[in-house]
């Protein structure tokens, strides 16, 4: 359990300690149980994904990393401490930043403005000082717009930087939303299905987005997805979930011939 | 001006007029790039000492005197200083076209042998990468955007920062060395290597020498008074003579600053923050942004539409006349004076046109409707005509004297003669040295006194001086009947219409023409929406029976004003057809820069050309695709073939008396 020593990928990438740990997660809503007593590791640094049949309550099992949901059992280790029940906006000020499956941005501001709400955890000027525009606020306002002009260049989104989202396309809307969480500079990046919806080439440009984070600021990131050639190509572990119980973790490689993964995506009698 | 009277007596290269400007211009700006989402800007002072790290980096690697540098990517001051620092220490600078594909690339790298490459980002990096294999010469690659490099092989590739850096660290070391390159440069050392684009064959190495460079800068910057605080954008390939002329040669002359839009896509944007003086486009960009105009206009309210149209019909009337300084009624100076606030003013504003004083266009012949709306705007917009091989100038209009169907007098220094058969040359300064590595086609073009063909034919108007270009020499040929045929002509004025991007039409040695049309995506797809028209591919769009009716209705409009001409009332166009793809410079039928390549086309849609003739109504057809990537597929489609009105000749002539 005490793991640290971590290891390197096929691509040569050094792959640090453990960053995030679930430990005998169990969630329950009522009489139904979504997660039963699941356990695994995220380390620093490297593309750790979730898989699974629809149902399989792989998106709860993010809700409960971000703090949505407080786990029914188990605990949630995190930085080499046990955290305690939190809300989502504490967690999302150690360094847990998320894109959402159903974009959730603000339709009527610009690119820039919902980009710069990725910051909020980071500000902390009074009330004052931000109603006056003077001091701190403007000291911290032109700090932050720094970091996020560095996320937009990062993801090339500068000709739609005043563009109000409302009016833009479903792919670039994704983009936008992972522009915002990585403008939060998080230690672990959540990604809710970034590829649904998304054609051939849209998918392709998120994954090269994604590696790239993950190579560039060196962003620990835990994605959801359905795509399997996908989730094969980026990550370097896989958990496979069915029916609320974990089925395998492994490699990409070490999944895929899983017994128990294979029954699960091809269907067997239950 | 007290350069000039100084001469160019100690300013025979590139880098000692970088020199004289970091001493006389300092603390003004000399590149400016928007990063971050702020306009990031170098003084003349701040660019010295960047390029001198870089050449001094450069000696580093071990670059010597004579080596070819290809630099490759979009318009960034990093670029143009990499151009600059590989003259500081005596070596070529090539630009290539950032579109290139690999295999082009693998050419011009494998031509010119070049040992080192200058490149913007990863994309550049892997094209590079995956021919360097095959160039034997080749050893290291720069690169600017780190982004996705990490895990690259760092062998023989290396950050442009990290070069710098190692440069100003082994600043005691090479600095004489550097020095001793920079001085030995003179007015025969080569400038700069451009490749050309080619309407036919393989590119060739076009060696410009400082005395080209120089020489063309100083006589077209006096030419149009251009200013050391002229502002102009440079967003027009590097690969392409012009860019050179205007964001080295004028810039380095004049000592003007030259800005770089964030990316290609915010050009636009760019274009309106930074309102340049000194303003060089295509046609093709003029046109793109007055059918965006129109597009808006006729979206806008009724009220909108309504002062526009007055205004502009009032523009178009008095507007070149004003601009001309010709005498105009004080009433309609007035309106035209009520119309700059209500309509001219803001739409400048909107475009980035507010402080041209100088624009111009060059590389195809602009429509009139397109020019004029331009100029009745208040723009002085000009048209200049020029090649790579006269480091861009031929002729150019003065202001006063600016006509749509003109290419102006010869540029200062430049001498005009037109041959027998009608093919006009050239002899100036800027005429270049040679074609690199290829004695014959030196010899073909430029005769041993100096006088260089255009390849264009045209001829000299007795009354004003200007030239006029007919057509590509080589493509005038005649039709069965021995009727002169003009393709370029003819396609031109299919192009002024909005709804056509590309023509191409066939006829050589035929007993009449046909076409094949390309339509403008944006224009046809905004009319498609505002009627309810539903597409779901260009093919699609392209094959409608409303497009294919108003194409031809354009064409039966272009041969009844060819018919008005006696010499080409032969090649109206008999019959056409919509192509289902767009031309593209990635299949091969176009020039990087855009221009048809005739023969190409003809030969990859033998089958259609075959169908235009032999009086079939509909053709199947399958055609290879490149895309971007480099991948190929195919696509398929039946196209529709039509017959378009054509007017008699001899009718036009009896009902005009």
């Amino acid at each position: 359990m005490k793991d640290t020593e971590g290891y390197v990928t096929a691509d040569g990438r050094q792959i640090g300690g453990t960053l995030m740990e679930m430990r005998n997660i169990t969630l329950r809503f009522g009489g139904v149980v979504a997660i039963q007593d699941i356990s695994f590791d995220i380390r620093e640094g490297e593309v750790r994904a979730i898989i699974g049949p629809n149902g399989a309550g792989k998106s709860s099992m993010l809700n409960v990393i971000s703090g949505f949901y407080t786990p029914s059992e188990g605990e949630v280790w995190y930085k080499g401490a046990k955290r305690p029940p939190m809300k989502p906006f504490e967690v999302a000020r150690q360094g847990v930043a998320r894109t959402f499956q159903n974009i959730a941005l603000f339709e009527g501001m610009t690119v820039l403005d919902n980009v710069m709400t990725g910051r909020l955890t980071h500000m902390n000027a009074g009330l004052a000082s931000q109603a006056l525009w003077w001091g701190k606020a403007r000291d911290e306002e032109m700090e932050n717009r720094e970091k996020v002009e560095r996320v937009i260049d990062f993801l090339e989104i500068q000709n739609i930087r005043k563009t109000p989202v409302g009016r833009l396309p479903y792919g670039l809307k994704k983009r936008v939303e992972l522009a915002r969480a990585l403008a939060a500079e998080p230690s672990i990046l959540l990604l809710d299905e970034p590829m649904a919806g998304m054609n051939v080439e849209e998918k392709e440009d998120m994954s090269r987005f994604i590696l790239d984070v993950n190579d560039e600021f060196g962003t620990t990131i835990c994605l959801i997805e359905h795509d399997m050639g996908v989730v094969m190509d980026l990550s370097d572990r896989v958990v496979v979930m069915d029916y609320g119980k974990k089925i395998g973790d492994g490699t990409p490689d070490e999944v895929r011939n899983n017994q128990d993964v294979i029954d699960a995506y091809l269907g067997v009698p239950h | 001006m007290a350069h000039m009277t100084m001469g160019a007596e100690g300013l025979r290269s590139v880098p000692a007029l970088l020199a004289r400007n970091a001493s006389q211009y300092g603390t003004s700006p000399a590149y400016r790039e928007k990063e971050y989402g702020i306009w990031q800007s170098w003084t003349w002072a701040d660019t010295a000492k960047e390029v001198e790290a870089l050449a001094l980096g450069l000696l580093n690697l071990g670059v010597n005197e004579g080596d070819f540098i290809a630099i490759i990517g979009r318009n960034r001051p990093y670029l143009y200083w990499s151009m600059v620092a590989a003259q500081c220490v005596g070596a070529i600078p090539v630009p290539l076209y950032q579109d290139a594909v690999a295999e082009e690339m693998e050419y011009v790298l494998d031509h010119c042998g070049a040992r080192f490459a200058i490149v913007s980002d990863q994309e550049q990096v892997d094209k590079v990468i995956e021919v360097q294999d095959r160039l034997h010469q080749f050893e290291h690659m720069i690169y600017l955007d780190p982004r996705g490099l990490r895990k690259y092989d760092h062998t023989r590739l290396h950050q442009f920062s990290h070069v710098q850096d190692q440069g100003r660290a082994a600043y005691d070391e090479f600095i004489n060395e550097l020095q001793a390159r920079s001085s030995k440069l003179d007015y025969d050392s080569t400038c700069v290597m451009l490749y050309t684009s080619g309407t036919t064959g393989k590119p060739k190495g076009v060696v410009l020498s400082n005395r080209n460079i120089i020489e063309t800068a100083k006589a077209s910057s006096e030419f149009d008074h251009l200013k050391a605080n002229d502002e102009v954008l440079a967003y027009l390939p590097m690969a392409w003579v012009g860019d050179f002329i205007f964001s080295i040669g004028q810039a380095y002359w004049t000592g003007f600053c030259v800005n770089c839009p964030e990316s290609p896509e915010t050009m636009m944007t760019d274009l309106r923050e930074i309102a340049p003086s000194y303003y060089f486009a295509p046609p093709r960009v003029f046109e793109t942004q007055l059918t965006q105009i129109m597009i808006r206009m006729e979206d806008s309210g009724a009220f909108k539409k309504k002062t526009f149209d007055y205004f502009m019909k009032h523009a178009r009337k008095v507007g070149p006349a004003i601009l001309d300084g010709h005498p105009v009624s004080a009433i309609d100076r007035l309106k035209y004076k009520l119309g700059e606030v209500m309509v001219y003013g803001p739409l400048k504003n909107a475009l980035g046109f507010s402080d041209v004083r100088v624009g111009y266009t060059a590389g195809e012949a602009i429509g009139p409707e397109i020019f004029d709306f331009y100029r009745s705007l208040g723009i002085n917009l000009k048209q200049l005509y020029g090649q790579t091989e006269a480091s861009v100038f031929i002729t150019q209009q003065p202001d006063g004297e600016v006509r749509s169907d003109t290419v102006g007098v010869p540029s200062p220094g430049v001498e005009i003669r037109i041959a027998d058969n009608g093919e006009v040359f050239y002899r100036s300064p800027g005429v270049f040295v040679e074609y690199y590595k290829n004695a014959e086609s030196t010899a073909d073009t430029k005769d041993s006194e100096g006088w260089v063909a255009t390849g264009d034919a045209g001829f000299i108007e007795e009354a004003t001086g200007h030239l006029r270009i007919i057509d590509r020499a080589k493509d005038v040929g005649a039709m069965a009947d021995g009727a002169m045929f003009a393709p370029k002509y003819v396609e031109n004025k299919l192009k002024f219409y909005p709804n056509i991007l590309e023509a191409v039409v066939f006829g050589a040695g035929r007993d009449r023409c046909c076409a094949f049309i390309n339509i403008d995506l944006t224009a046809v797809g905004n009319w498609a929406e505002r009627n309810n028209i539903a597409y779901a591919s260009y093919q699609e769009l392209a094959g409608h029976k409303q497009v294919l009716d108003t194409i031809q209705a354009h064409i039966e409009e272009v041969n009844a004003s060819i018919a008005q001409d006696e010499m080409l009332s032969g090649c109206q166009v008999h019959r056409f057809l919509v192509l289902h793809k767009e031309l593209d410079a990635d299949d091969g039928e176009l020039t990087r820069t855009r221009k048809v390549r005739r023969k190409i086309i003809g030969e990859k849609f033998e089958d259609l050309v075959n169908a235009l003739y032999d009086g079939s109504t509909s053709v199947y057809t399958e055609t290879e695709v490149t895309y971007e990537d480099g991948r190929k597929g195919k696509i398929k489609a039946t196209l529709e073939i039509r017959d378009a009105k054509v007017v008699p000749a001899s009718n036009q002539r009896m009902a005009a008396e």
